[in-house]
């Protein structure tokens, strides 16, 4: 005897993806969120654009966006390494997505300030991704699903290759649903600094994380307990460069910091040790996070100068600001000598005569430096001399469960279960198994969460 | 001036919005942030009028409260609206009735409607306010059309010409200067205004009664063209009486009786619905002092609404004479705390809006 037909664990886009395809489908649905109201729909709510292949213009997205590019485009920043057929079904179902969309409420806007090198390939959904979440929680307890806040699941029990039920805590206490099917779309481990410490030690105490603090790994956790198969790195991570003065968690898109390709910057012991020249957004948005996470400290400080100050989107944080570069690397407590060593042996390596360009891959170089910095190097000679100090935010996690191409977990024996779907991030590492592509998690959460939900359902309703 | 916290904390979390730009879509308040990178006094003033209160940004931010950046624009910009009315109202010593906007218009409108009908009472005998009073005429044999007359065009004059120093200070301020009332930026200002366009969020409609609601819009536009209703049917009435010698009160299908009814159908039910609107919002997203001048000002419209339409529907009974009175005393006083009231709303809005499609005119809307 079940309690319902179908429970979502999970309160992002792709448990909502599913608990509404699942009801539209006919099953009786629960969905069991740890946050609080306030605080639902987990990493969704820092998004604001998705990604998906569409032929000539339509409401949410401009020109043409074709499935062989998109697929193009993963297979370039995941350098090859996905699951094929899923990652062509990814891209098929990507079709169908910006409407299916719309008919669950969702509003699509023009592009943002911004990001127009964006407008082809991703719809942009109208308010970003709180109100992308709240206009699902809308549509899904209207067409009758039950939502259950700060409901944190803790098992997933099994007969054999059936889950027979879902365990979650609430206030202290126990809770039991027997279902007749159980999808997973609870997001991966960031929030969990002990989980991340297994892998990357004392280091991942700095981190910052750029998402929701539930996001701590607990269903995924059951579905290993439980034995399934783990797909992803499980030391990977998206991380970028974030303003070291953020919050610990939730700081979203406001606390990143992309001024770096515009200066130089330096560790804690005021030397450079990368290219800051290396490549043209996105790719240098994604390595930066990694490389500060290897320094030590953690922390790295952008360093530029007056000149090219107003010449990236502001952050939250203003930069520190001091009219010599030894008085700078005194607000950073930094060695003053060691950085104004640093910033002359950079300013002297500069190729005269270059004029930067930004947006392109230009010809001014350091010549004689280790490390280069390989484009739009200039002088740092301005006053005043500004600074952002940095760690690395952590965006979302790589290790996942394998799946299906009905969203189906498979198990350790290569088998899949019978009941046990899973979407979105705790997934998304069958697919984009390394590497960024703005806007793409939120595909694979949509594509997977509508194929578990219709097929949670299917399995138990007659037409 | 403004509180200059408040002016510190509009540069606060504007910086926060400017990094994020994730309700670009809903109106024009954050696009014309992201022209800026500092914010103060004028751009407070600016802002803050710019603003319809639809509360979708309040309701789609990820750092509003209880988020430690504790976001949360509406309310900032509610503030800035009651601080902006007070700042441009003339004279300072009336201008404080904007504090005390509630007690302000009970005690104006309560003056108002003893003195009228001290004054029947004065010129046409206590007996006026019971006699059944009917034909030609029947209106001024209560009180005279001089009596009428001189009382409501000199305060109709000072309600003007107080509203024409705010916005001319208010303009100069923003402009700076008045070179952004071009032609073009007024018709632009003008369309956005009579639509309403950023009570739509941007296709999803307000946050208060629930998500995603179209009422407000709707029910501003019933006070909005109710009042123009009741404004054409005051001044048809002047013309019918001015030129062609027909005194009040009309027939029923006359063009004043029919165009005062619409008007004031649609003020009594507008009014109505912002008010049960208000009440069953989130209280977050908003200002103490600008929730009681939303509610002083549509009592004060919903009374005088109420009394005109009791009026009609009892003008040939002997309740005639009272009920004349207290209609226009009710008018009295929302005439009076009209310039002291969320009633001047509408011109610091209107020339925000002019400002903004001026320095909107040459900015793409897909910039590089």
């Amino acid at each position: 005897m079940s309690d319902v037909d179908v429970v979502v664990c999970g309160g992002g886009n792709a448990a909502l993806c599913a608990a509404i395809q699942a009801r539209r489908n006919g099953a009786t649905v629960t969905l069991l969120e740890a946050a609080p109201v306030h605080l639902r729909g987990g990493n969704t709510r820092h998004t604001r654009d998705i990604r998906f292949a569409h032929y000539g213009p339509n409401a949410a997205a401009t020109e043409t966006y074709s499935e062989q590019e998109l697929l193009d485009d993963l297979l370039r920043v995941t350098e090859g390494e996905t699951n094929r057929p899923l990652a062509e079904l990814t891209v098929r179902e990507s079709l169908t997505l910006a409407q299916w969309m719309q008919q669950q409420g969702v509003r699509w806007q023009r592009p943002l300030r911004g990001t127009l090198q964006l407008g082809r390939t991703n719809g942009f959904f109208l308010g970003g991704g709180k109100h992308l979440v709240n206009t699902y929680y809308e549509t899904a307890i209207r067409l009758g699903v039950r939502v259950e806040y700060e409901a944190a699941v803790r098992a997933i029990e099994c007969d054999g290759t059936a889950v027979r039920s879902v365990v979650y805590d609430r206030d202290g206490a126990e809770y039991r649903v027997r279902c007749r099917a159980a999808i997973v779309a609870a997001g991966g481990f960031e929030a969990d600094v002990e989980w991340l410490k297994e892998y990357w030690g004392p280091a991942a105490e700095h981190f910052l994380i750029r998402g929701t603090p539930y996001n701590k790994g607990i269903a995924l956790k059951a579905m290993f307990a439980v034995g399934a198969r783990q797909t992803g790195d499980p030391r990977g991570l998206h991380c970028i460069a974030v303003d070291a003065r953020a919050p610990k968690f939730d700081g979203g898109i406001v606390t990143r910091i992309d001024a770096i390709p515009f200066g130089i910057a330096v560790n804690r012991l005021g030397e450079r040790f990368y290219d800051e020249g290396e490549d043209l957004w996105p790719k240098r948005y994604a390595i930066w996070g990694n490389l500060i996470a290897q320094q030590p400290g953690q922390t790295a400080f952008a360093i530029f100068d007056a000149k090219v100050m107003g010449h990236f989107i502001p952050a939250v944080y203003r930069p520190l600001c001091a009219p010599t570069m030894h008085e700078l690397a005194c607000l950073l407590e930094l060695e003053p000598a060691r950085l104004v060593t640093t910033v002359d042996a950079f300013n002297a390596s500069v190729a005269p005569g270059g004029a930067v360009q930004l947006g392109v891959l230009d010809d001014c170089t350091t010549r004689g430096l280790t490390p280069p910095k390989t484009h739009w190097a200039q002088r740092i000679d301005t006053a005043p001399y500004y600074a952002y100090p940095l760690r690395p935010g952590v965006t979302f996690t790589y290790l996942g469960v394998e799946v299906d191409a009905d969203a189906r977990v498979i198990r350790h024996d290569g088998d899949a279960f019978e009941n046990l779907f899973a979407a979105g991030e705790c997934m998304s590492g069958n697919i984009l198994s390394r590497g960024y592509l703005a806007g793409f998690g939120l595909t694979i959460g949509s594509v997977f969460g509508r194929i578990a939900g219709t097929r949670a359902a299917a399995r138990y309703v007659r037409a | 001036m403004f509180e200059l916290d408040l002016t510190a904390e509009l540069d606060r979390q504007f910086t926060v919005c400017n990094a994020c730009r994730y309700c670009e879509g809903f109106c024009a308040v954050f696009g014309a942030a992201e022209l800026r990178t500092a914010f103060g006094e004028r751009d407070l003033a600016y802002l803050s009028n710019l603003c319809h209160d639809c509360k979708m940004c309040y309701d789609a931010c990820m750092f509003s409260p209880p988020h430690e950046f504790n976001v949360n624009v509406p309310a900032i910009l509610a503030e800035g609206r009651a601080q902006t009315y007070e700042r441009y109202g003339f004279p300072r010593v009336f201008a404080r009735f904007f504090r005390t906007p509630l007690t302000a218009a009970s005690v104006f409108t309560l003056a108002g409607i003893v003195v009228t009908l001290l004054a029947v009472v004065a010129s046409a005998g206590v007996a006026a306010l019971w006699t059944q009073q009917l034909g030609s005429g029947a209106f001024y044999r209560v009180v005279p059309y001089s009596a009428l007359v001189v009382p409501a065009i000199a305060l109709a004059l000072y309600g003007v010409a107080i509203l024409a120093i705010g916005a001319v200070d208010y303009a100069a301020d923003i402009g700076p200067g008045f070179a952004f009332l071009s032609p073009a930026s007024v018709g632009r200002a003008l369309h956005d205004a009579l639509t309403l366009v950023y009570l739509k969020g941007g296709g999803s409609g307000c946050y208060d009664v629930h998500r995603g609601s179209q009422l407000r819009r709707v029910f501003h536009m019933l006070v909005f063209w109710g009042f123009l209703c009741d404004f054409a049917a005051t001044t048809v009435a002047a013309i019918a009486q001015g030129f062609f010698g027909r005194l009040p009160p009309y027939p029923l299908l006359s063009v004043p009786v029919i165009l005062g009814t619409i008007g004031g159908i649609g003020i009594v039910v507008g009014a109505a619905g912002l008010i049960a609107i208000k009440r069953a919002s989130d209280p977050q997203p908003a200002s103490g002092r600008m929730i009681a001048m939303d509610y002083a000002f549509l009592a004060t419209l919903e009374l005088v609404a109420l009394t005109g339409l009791a009026l009609l529907a009892f003008r040939s009974t002997n309740m005639m004479g009272t009920l004349l009175g207290v209609h226009l005393g009710a008018l009295v006083g929302f005439f009076v705390t009209a310039p002291y009231s969320k009633f001047v709303h509408f011109v610091y809005r209107s020339l925000a809006l002019v400002k903004n499609a001026h320095e909107q005119r040459d900015v793409s809307h897909q910039p590089p």
